[in-house]
């Protein structure tokens, strides 16, 4: 298992999602993908992109603003 | 929603595309204004594909959609928005990508007649003809007045379970999405592209104006969508942050502009674009101390802040008056 650290960080909704999509594409099923951001938009938006695209979210936490989501990649 | 169902229904394997031009109204105001808080926020997009049980591919357009929009070969709507133009390259690009993918061929929500501009049964090849997607891109909602395409003549889907409708008005596709069993149906009249916006639209053409040029970059068009904008002086403008939520996003770009506070009474924060002279700063702060909480003071402190470098204004607030009717962008 394969762990890797997404920085999107500033950026606005949907370009998070996009750079969690993208860089997943790049990933094996069962990698983790852990991803900070500071939109409040992605708590919604990427767990509902990994529903609708098979991964599995681990953990999403809101910690002072920043936010920290766990992903595992499926297939 | 509709036309996806419509072809799911039929056994097709279909998967959603969903274009980010930069534009696109969802997202970004969400996070920008504090405003409808309880409203849960939601990528409207993401939502649908959900409710439908099918992939969303989201791909970022930014960089070759300002062709799109600075040079449309079929000219603009109401207002900036060159939906034919706009049509044609999100059609393209999908035919790029079922190229890539594997797919065989596309779908959209169109529907003859509803669109003023980009929705003409004239219009409907245009589009299909000039993305190069051709027979391959299919109406599912309006199938019945046009040609056929690929996918009916190949019998992948069956015409005559496909639909005729036509016009603005929206009311068979109310009656479809209940038969479909949906109980929320979003389906967003033009409503999804600040394009279509004419305070929106009037800002970006006096950028444009300011700057001598037709060009743009992601965080111009951001900023268009936040805040009071005010130009004074054809070579200043400034951007004032309406509330907290704004307030917060333009403290993201802080660095990047001058910017004014007002210290002695609370005030919002304000972004200012272009080369002051003294005189021009003092009129400057006037206005932010207009909008601030000391707009009835006698004077109020207002700091202004550039490249780490601050000074102090000591003014009289503006007059509601004395702002302008044309300042207003
Ligand atoms: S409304 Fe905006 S996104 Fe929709 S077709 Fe027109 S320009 Fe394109």
């Amino acid at each position: 298992m394969n762990k890797q650290f997404l920085d999107a960080r500033r950026l606005l909704c949907p370009m998070p999602v996009i750079r969690v999509q993208d860089k997943i594409k790049t990933m094996a099923l069962g990698d983790q993908l852990e991803v900070a951001c500071t939109d409040p938009g992605v708590m919604q938006d990427i767990p509902a992109w990994c529903r609708i695209n098979g991964h599995q979210i681990l953990s999403a936490n809101n910690n002072a603003g920043e936010f920290t989501i766990n992903i595992v990649v499926g297939d | 929603m509709l036309a996806t169902k419509a072809i799911m229904e039929q056994g097709v394997h279909v998967e959603g595309i969903n274009f980010f031009t930069g534009f696109c109204v969802e997202g970004h105001t969400h996070a920008i204004r504090k405003k409808n808080k309880a409203k849960p926020k939601r990528n409207n997009s993401l939502w649908v594909a959900e409710q439908l049980g099918i992939k969303l591919h989201i791909i970022d357009v930014i960089e070759e959609y300002k062709n799109v929009l600075i040079n449309p070969q079929h000219g603009y709507g109401a207002n900036l928005n060159p939906c034919l133009d706009c049509k044609v390259f999100m059609v393209q690009k999908a035919q790029q990508w079922i190229e890539e993918n594997d797919f065989d061929f596309i779908i959209t929500g169109e529907v003859i007649g509803q669109r003023p501009m980009s929705q003409r049964k004239d219009t409907m090849p245009v589009i299909a003809r000039e993305s190069g997607a051709n027979e391959r891109l299919l109406r599912p909602l309006c199938a019945k007045n046009l040609p056929e395409t690929l996918p009916e003549k190949e019998g992948w889907v069956n015409r005559e379970e496909l639909y005729d409708f036509s016009g603005r008005t929206r009311k068979p596709q109310m009656t479809l999405a209940e038969q479909f069993g949906f109980t929320e149906y979003a389906q967003p009249a033009g409503g999804c592209c600040f394009l279509t916006d004419k305070s929106y639209s009037d800002k970006l053409v006096d950028l444009w104006t300011a700057r001598g040029k037709k060009e743009y970059e992601l965080d111009d068009i951001m900023l268009l969508k936040v805040g009071r904008h005010l130009r004074p002086k054809a070579h200043f403008k400034m951007i004032i942050a309406r509330e907290e939520g704004e307030n917060n996003f333009l403290q993201g770009y802080k660095n990047v502009f001058q910017t004014m506070t007002t210290v002695s009474h609370p005030g919002p924060l304000v972004l200012i674009d272009g080369t002051l002279s003294e005189q021009d700063c003092w009129l400057a702060a006037q206005i932010t101390a207009r909008y601030s909480q000391g707009r009835e003071a006698e004077q109020v402190d207002v700091k202004m802040t550039q490249q780490g470098e601050e000074k102090s204004f000591l003014v009289t607030p503006l007059s509601s008056d004395e702002i302008a009717k044309e300042w207003h962008v």
